[in-house]
């Protein structure tokens, strides 16, 4: 059982956190957007091996957040609350 | 000197103590070029590798292994083979894997041991009936053998459930295929390599990509750790590792990688002769010839590379076996392993051309790629022979993630996605 630190609540067991996707992905804005940036926004994922950036949802607190982690090791770099990485 | 499984060779070789039978596949050196390259020596790329001679006569080959062949997901799955899809796209896919399958043994003179005995989808409440005889009805329009399983049907075949009353998932019935069944894992591989081997291609283990060699825009070969190897054509069959090559090629795929785990107990008696999935309990279980019970479910919750798995999932899983067979709560379990998947939205495959020119793709089968070994490797051979699509793999291309065409069997992959 892994403990998984909530930026707002601390170490937290696992299973009260689900996966929200990439860090960064940000959602394109305006009327013109292009039918491959759409695709690329809803299903391209970085899936990196090793050292990655993504968001979580604590689900007892409510909060997104975002996690550095290593998708190999499971070790956790650091957790912090969201600052501009939903913003377009 | 003998090169071919009989009857009459095995009783040769009694006769001589054993010391006849050769190597079933040569270890040779990588050649600097090839006719064409697939990339991933599991079930996927060797049988890839198998159809491109035997189909389309393009044995220089190499298939390259970064690890041993049938070392990834292909050891680590859960043998169970079938095709209880729902849309017309998946049947013919999973249609033409089973039928290859039924023949598999004979194709390849290797054992495979097929054993057709039956799968179980369980339904636990009124509507997951009215689900389940829409499925069947599908099933039997597309012309793959269904039939809805009455509780009575459900406990001729699985008389072991946990049928009381009190039980936490009552059996309402079931969708039943009788062609299901399970499939010796490791023997896939093995035959799918020999064969291969014994028409030409060369299967190159311990030799993992290192970078594309791209020129003109186009992929023009693969660095190794065991040199360069240039060709006009490769095909990437890597599974949970399908979006770290797509980096490397320059290109990002619509996949995450998940663990999914098993476990098998130790070995009893015959007590249960099908595979019975229940979606309530989120577990899939058969009996492996050998004896063990083989327990499946569902992805663990967090994205990952490491193929161990974690317990909250285990436990999760052991939970709901017990619920389905209280029995089994006595029994020990050996082994617990996980393979890393390829998980794609619509809990499809992607086959077809990648972003970059002259490499293909076989991937995405997610918790399910084992039962379609046989159409992964004709796919991605008529892929890499012609370039081109056929009827059965182009609804299955990445651009319907653009076009928004998706095919989404979340419902037929079985366990959660």
């Amino acid at each position: 059982m892994q403990l998984f630190p909530c930026p707002f609540c601390g170490p937290r067991d696992e299973t009260e956190f689900h996966y929200g996707g990439d860090a960064g992905n940000a959602r394109p804005d305006g009327a013109d957007v292009p039918i491959e940036r759409w695709a690329n926004y809803l299903y391209l994922r970085g899936n990196p091996k090793g050292a990655a950036r993504e968001i979580w949802v604590h689900m007892n607190c409510g909060e997104f957040f975002v996690m550095e982690r290593d998708t190999v090791t499971h070790k956790v770099v650091s957790s912090t609350a969201l600052g501009g990485e939903l913003a377009a | 000197m003998t090169r071919r499984y009989s009857a009459l060779s095995l009783f040769k070789e009694g006769l001589v103590g054993q010391t006849g039978w050769r190597q079933a596949w040569r270890s040779p050196e990588p050649k600097p070029s090839y006719d064409a390259v697939v990339i991933g020596g599991g079930g996927h790329g060797l049988a890839t590798a198998y159809y491109l001679a035997k189909n389309h006569g393009i044995a220089r080959v190499a298939v390259l292994e970064k690890g041993w062949i049938g070392g990834g997901n292909t050891g680590r799955n859960t043998t169970v083979v079938r095709s209880n899809y729902y849309y017309p796209e998946s049947v013919e896919l999973y249609g033409l894997a089973h039928r290859l399958y039924e023949g598999l043994s004979k194709d390849l003179n290797y054992n495979v041991m097929l054993s057709q005995r039956g799968m179980v989808n369980l339904c636990h409440s009124t509507a997951e009936m009215e689900i389940g005889a829409r499925t069947v009805n599908a099933m039997q329009i597309n012309g793959i053998d269904a039939e809805l399983f009455s509780p009575e049907d459900v406990r001729r075949v699985a008389p072991i459930y946990n049928f009381s009353p009190d039980a936490r998932f009552p059996v309402f019935g079931g969708i039943w295929q009788g062609r299901a069944g399970t499939a010796r894992h490791d023997a896939v591989a093995w035959g799918y390599a020999r064969a291969a081997n014994r028409l030409g291609v060369d299967i190159i283990q311990n030799c993992e990509i290192t970078d594309f060699i791209v020129e003109g825009g186009r992929c023009r070969g693969v660095q190794t750790t065991r040199g360069a190897i240039r060709t006009e054509r490769v095909g990437m069959a890597v599974a949970g590792h399908s979006s770290v090559l797509a980096a490397k090629a320059g290109f990002r795929l619509p996949i995450n990688s998940y663990a999914l785990q098993a476990c098998v107990s130790e070995p009893v008696k015959p007590i249960l002769d099908t595979v019975v999935l229940s979606p309530g309990c989120g577990v899939y279980v058969s009996q492996s010839d050998k004896g063990e019970i083989v327990i499946g479910g569902g992805l663990d919750r967090i994205p990952s590379y490491a193929q161990r798995g974690n317990l909250p999932t285990l436990e999760t899983v052991i939970a709901g076996l017990l619920e389905m067979f209280p029995i089994f709560g006595q029994l020990k379990l050996m082994r617990q392993w996980a393979g890393i998947v390829d998980v794609v939205p619509d809990s499809s495959p992607i086959i077809g051309p990648s972003p970059l020119p002259n490499l293909f793709l076989n991937c995405g089968w997610g918790t399910g790629g084992f039962k379609a070994i046989p159409a992964g490797g004709t796919l991605l051979a008529n892929l890499l022979a012609t370039g081109k699509h056929n009827d059965i793999s182009r609804p299955f291309d990445l651009d319907r993630f653009a076009s928004g065409r998706l095919i989404d069997e979340a419902a037929g992959s079985g366990i959660a996605h």
